[in-house]
């Protein structure tokens, strides 16, 4: 990764956008064979592109879409991506509509990256004016981070995967990153849209409201409070304009009322739409239910199917309970410690969920891989990035030799597709400790530079 | 003295016999004298194109509806038992082993569309209570049957195993439940409990002829058993059953002149004898049936080829058919003496008409017994009466992760007089119904179906007049899939895809032999339009057989095609201690060492380990530093230890042991 940030940096930005859509585009006018819509890696049960075809064959044939268990998604996501499925162009590839609306979704997710990424530069630029560090920060080159996070996303082959392979995994990021940016830049509605759209389709971003109240509450990523306070003191100044502000509630209230709305209004679209069918309770028992039982056992980049599908039925709840309870249970410590870098938390939070959610897919991957381009500047001395590089390429490429052997020679087996499962979710973990180890390195080195610093005024 | 006491004795056995007899005539006579239980037994013999035999044995008993419905002269308690609990209107049960070949055997008869059956256990049952008690009854009546057929039905208890069919299977209705096993191994183990249901067993009458080893060498082989009860009971009656059991065999003579067979008589049809099949001979009827016949049926295309050949040996040919002496002709010849002769009623359907012998077995004795043979002069070609599409079904694509089930139906050409049954002005249309159930670890995609005509794909919405869809449920239910085509009759080929991905099972839900593969039921493909009857005129309507007004019903034409196997990947089954322990390390790790990266403050810890080294004190970590500096290779510096410190550290020491032993006491007092 560092080497493609490196890359990156020399050309220019919209080359590579072009480009990289461009590349999509041949990616989807390739003929059939490519059959990435039915990689388990790209599709899941909750985002695979046939599933969506067939609840909306079902929902058409006047029965509910939930009826049998093929679809677990939203039903506006029927309604809307529905009817692309099945309209066909006279001489264009099957899908076109339909990756064309995940390749915009695509492009506009890295437009929405980019903008966030150059708010939170900004952001970390006035902290460090206000320090009065920037003369030893500037030693080491500052990255613009939007621009990077923005070509990671787009240019990352796991976004180009899940984007030429139908899955709705574009959408379910976009939902995401929209959340964010409306929250970094204090557009309230927009990211508790974001927020409530990104919950109702994958539960799992229910977490992120911590990282936007903080956002809401306290603004972006800064170093510590105490920081400022302490430099202040020292200074004998106390400089109230300079200080952060403390944490306001008037924009979090806000941002209730405006969430309630939108999930209000989702709902009562969903029950619109479901009106024949069974109404929410089936939505809820055939989405949420889904995610939270694994109940479909087939092969995906996690490591749950298998430990299911392996497991006692006797301990079957007690893991259930203990597999979704660890990612509750980091939730506050990691909101304790990182509370004043809310969008690294959101990171965290992504990495975290897309490690230990029941139907993982690379889409997943590639939002948080997406959004560790943000941080650039604050881990460039991260530990271990040329190896993690390495096992994401390794894994990624073994992972699929792996399936093939298991399921279309009949020569593996399926301990070994397990084990590449398992060197990615240790990747990740890897990924996620030292990412957040260097993140409290680096406040604590800038703390050691103000304190040297203080000690060099005394002196 | 003895020799005068031993005819006495005869004369003493002979009157009570003919008393019992007697008895038995009375008893089975009500004293309403209007309905009483009967028993029909009868067999049927009919020779097939590709030189086998179908003997087909057809036992119908019958209970009148009655208030003292608990005792039966010679209904079988156990069913009428079954029914009354059970509510059960219709019925069948069937076990076969082996599959009928539509294309030799025919597929247009009444005997291959009502007794041509998938492999393996099949069960229906329409029951007369409303639709919530049907499943709850439906599971006690597999229970039931598992216990009288020692057969493995009551797997069909669970949701995932049968389904309810709206109206594609034929005699469909809303209370209708279906179910089939297709791994079921058939075995002479239920050919016995299904033998106990007849009177005379098989120690008499036509049944004695089922002998075990010659049944199960044959090429096919279905016992079946149906039941319908017959008005309701309302009026405190309980319900009229009739019961038929029927057992279709299809064998292959052993040719006794095969080995003296000239090169001409190579194509000759194998000639037989019912001792040369079963080995055993027909002593006389069972006394408890009304009547006991064996019937031998020359199909229509054998009748029509038998034609020719009389034409061309000599020209009187069409009165010599239904002459008297027919039975014995230049073509083959028959053993023993019909009693009657029947020929079908010519139907709009087709020009040639079967003929059909009778032989009363009543006439025949222990001393005389009945055995049938039929020797063939001249070879004989001829061609079984098709359904008019042969449907077969097989799976595409390789792999398992997804595949495709594909249902092709061919036209058989043999049908041209047929087409008639739906004509309309401009054009005729074929009407199908295709019936499928698939197991929920197939998962189909219905929207994915195409339908291909002639070769070539066209709208779905063109050929399919009607779809019905339940799409299964994970490990709840089966998928069902009901359709209604519209063929042209000039089709010659037509075919259905729809494909699947192939489902991941928990390991326990593998059955033993998990790499031998799943199966998916066979799909039933009926002809609505199309109905296979057989009308022989009887005119003793004292005499009347079951078999033959079964014959007369109008059943409809249906065929099942294959069972597919459906390979699934399985997991590692030895592995699941190691996958729940390698896994569980992985989530540890995680969260160990991010709790750790988060509670980690470089700056206090240096701080910490500044005063520790300043306060380290006690025996054992000096011996150990002491140690670690040997080891090194260097001169340690002893700390300095103040001996408060040290007392200390073990007055805590002591306190945590005490703790610890006194929660432990705690814990034995509070749970002993």
């Amino acid at each position: 990764m560092e080497k493609l940030k490196k890359k990156i940096g020399s050309f220019s930005f919209w080359n590579w956008v072009i480009a990289s859509i461009i590349f999509r585009l041949i990616l989807i006018y390739f003929p059939k064979n490519l059959n990435l819509s039915s990689r388990p890696e790209v599709s899941t049960p909750l985002t695979s592109f046939r599933r969506l075809a067939e609840g909306y064959w079902l929902k058409q044939s006047s029965m509910s879409p939930y009826a049998g268990s093929m679809y677990h998604g939203s039903p506006l996501l029927l309604s809307l991506l529905g009817p692309l499925t099945v309209k066909r162009i006279e001489g264009q590839p099957n899908h076109l509509l339909y990756s064309l609306v995940s390749v915009i979704a695509d492009v506009v997710s890295a437009m929405l990256i980019r903008a966030t990424g150059r708010n939170l530069q900004f952001a970390y630029l006035r902290t460090l004016e206000s320090l009065d560090l920037v003369k030893q920060i500037e030693g080491s080159e500052l990255r613009s981070s939007g621009d990077v996070a923005a070509l990671i996303y787009l240019c990352n082959p796991f976004t180009i995967v899940a984007c030429v392979g139908l899955s709705t995994s574009p959408i379910e990021n976009m939902a995401v990153i929209l959340c964010l940016y409306g929250a970094c830049s204090r557009l309230i509605p927009l990211a508790a849209f974001g927020w409530v759209i990104a919950t109702h389709m994958s539960l799992y971003p229910a977490i992120l409201i911590i990282p936007v109240i903080f956002l809401l509450g306290c603004g972006p990523d800064a170093p510590p409070r105490k920081l400022f306070l302490q430099r202040h003191q020292q200074k004998g100044v106390l400089n109230e304009s300079k200080l952060p502000h403390g944490f306001s509630w008037g924009p979090i209230i806000h941002f209730a009322f405006w969430a309630l709305v939108w999930s209000v209004y989702v709902l009562v679209l969903c029950g619109i739409s479901l009106k024949q069918f069974g109404g929410l309770w089936e939505m809820f028992k055939s989405t949420y239910g889904f995610i939270l039982t694994v109940e479909d056992l087939s092969p995906n980049i996690g490591v749950l199917w298998y430990f299911f599908a392996e497991v006692f039925e006797f301990f079957r709840n007690f893991f259930l309970i203990v597999f979704h309870v660890n990612i509750l249970f980091m939730i506050l410590p990691l909101a304790i410690r990182l509370h004043h870098r809310p969008c690294y938390l959101a990171f965290v939070y992504v990495a975290i969920c897309s490690m230990l959610k029941s139907y993982p897919s690379v889409g997943d991957s590639a939002l948080y891989l997406g959004l560790l381009g943000w941080f650039v500047n604050e881990l460039s001395d991260m530990q271990f990035s040329l190896f993690l590089f390495c096992g994401y390429v390794g894994v990624s490429l073994l992972s699929p030799v792996m399936h093939n052997l298991w399921i279309w020679r009949g020569t593996g087996n399926a301990n070994f597709y397990f084990a590449t499962a398992m060197v990615y979710a240790c990747l990740q973990i890897v990924l996620v400790v030292e990412g957040v180890s260097a993140m409290l390195n680096h406040d604590r080195k800038l703390r050691r530079l103000l304190t040297g610093k203080l000690q060099d005024v005394k002196s | 003295m003895a020799l005068l006491r031993r005819p006495l004795l005869v004369l003493l056995l002979v009157v009570t016999h003919q008393f019992l007899q007697l008895w038995i005539v009375f008893g089975s006579v009500n004293e309403e004298g209007q309905k009483q239980e009967e028993f029909f037994e009868e067999l049927l013999l009919k020779p097939l194109p590709d030189r086998k035999l179908l003997t087909h044995f057809h036992f119908q008993s019958s209970a009148p509806p009655s208030s003292n419905g608990r005792h039966h002269h010679l209904f079988p308690k156990a069913i009428s038992q079954l029914v009354q609990k059970f509510r059960v209107k219709e019925m069948e049960l069937s076990f076969t082993q082996g599959r009928w070949n539509y294309e030799s055997w025919g597929g247009f008869d009444s005997i291959p569309s009502s007794n041509a059956k998938p492999p393996g256990v099949e069960l229906w049952a329409v029951f007369d209570v409303p639709q919530h008690l049907i499943d709850a009854l439906w599971k006690n009546l597999t229970h039931t049957l598992s216990g009288l057929f020692c057969a493995s039905i009551n797997f069909l208890e669970s949701s995932t195993a049968y389904s309810a069919p709206e109206w594609s299977f034929p005699p469909a209705s809303g209370n209708l439940r279906y179910g089939t096993l297709p791994r079921e191994a058939v075995c002479t183990e239920n050919l016995t409990p299904w033998l106990k249901l007849l009177p005379c067993r098989d120690k008499a009458g036509i049944s004695m002829l089922l002998d075990r080893p010659s049944i199960y060498r044959g090429f096919y082989h279905s016992q079946r058993l149906h039941l319908t009860s017959t008005g309701s009971g309302s009026e405190g009656l309980d319900p009229g059953i009739i019961l038929e059991q029927t057992l279709t065999v299809v064998l292959l003579p052993n040719s006794q002149r095969a080995s003296l067979a000239r090169a001409s008589e190579k194509h000759i049809q194998p000639s037989w004898s019912l001792r040369s099949i079963f080995g055993k001979e027909v002593s006389g009827k069972c006394v408890l049936a009304e009547n006991s016949n064996v019937y031998l049926l020359l199909d229509r295309g054998l009748v029509a080829e038998l034609k020719q050949l009389h034409k061309e040996d000599e020209e009187s040919a069409e009165k010599v058919l239904a002459s008297e002496n027919y039975w014995t002709n230049p073509i083959f010849e028959l053993s023993a003496k019909p009693d009657r002769i029947f020929i079908e009623e010519s139907s709009l359907l087709s020009k040639n008409s079967s003929i059909l012998y009778k032989f009363e077995v009543e006439k025949y004795s222990e001393s005389e017994p009945f055995d049938l043979g039929l020797t063939w002069k001249i070879p004989v070609v001829w061609l079984c009466q098709q359904a008019p599409l042969h449907a077969s079904r097989f799976l595409m694509g390789s792999g398992n992760e997804r595949g495709a089930i594909a249902i092709s139906l061919k036209s058989t050409q043999s049908c041209e007089g047929f087409t008639g049954a739906n004509f309309d002005d401009e054009r005729c249309e074929l009407r199908v119904d295709v019936f499928q159930v698939v197991p929920w670890y197939v998962k189909v995609y219905f929207h994915s179906l195409q339908v291909f005509v002639d070769q070539q794909p066209k709208a779905v919405s063109d050929i399919i007049e009607k779809i019905h869809v339940s799409p299964s449920k994970d490990k709840v239910s089966p998928g069902v899939m009901e359709l209604v085509l519209k063929l042209p009759c000039s089709v010659s080929s037509a075919a259905l895809t729809i494909e699947f991905d192939k489902g991941f099972l928990h390991i326990d839900e593998y059955p033993p032999d998990a790499n031998q593969g799943f199966d998916i039921p066979s799909a039933i493909v009926s002809f609505p339009n199309f109905h296979a009857s057989m009308v022989f005129l009887e005119n003793d309507s004292l005499n009347k057989s079951p078999l033959l007004s079964k014959f007369q019903e109008k059943s409809p034409v249906m065929s099942y095609t294959e069972v597919l196997l459906v390979p699934l990947t399985t997991p590692d089954f030895s592995m699941p201690y190691n996958v729940i322990t390698i896994t569980c390390t992985v989530f540890a790790l995680y969260f160990g060492s991010l709790l750790n990266a988060l509670r980690r403050r470089v700056a206090e810890e240096e701080r910490f380990l500044k005063d520790k080294a300043a306060k380290k004190s006690g025996r054992l970590p000096l011996l150990l530093s002491k140690l670690s500096a040997k080891l090194r290779g260097r001169h340690s510096e002893p700390p300095h230890s103040t001996p408060g410190s040290s007392s200390l550290v073990n007055s805590k020491l002591v306190f945590k042991v005490i703790l610890v032993a006194g929660l432990a006491v705690c814990w034995q007092y509070y749970f002993s």
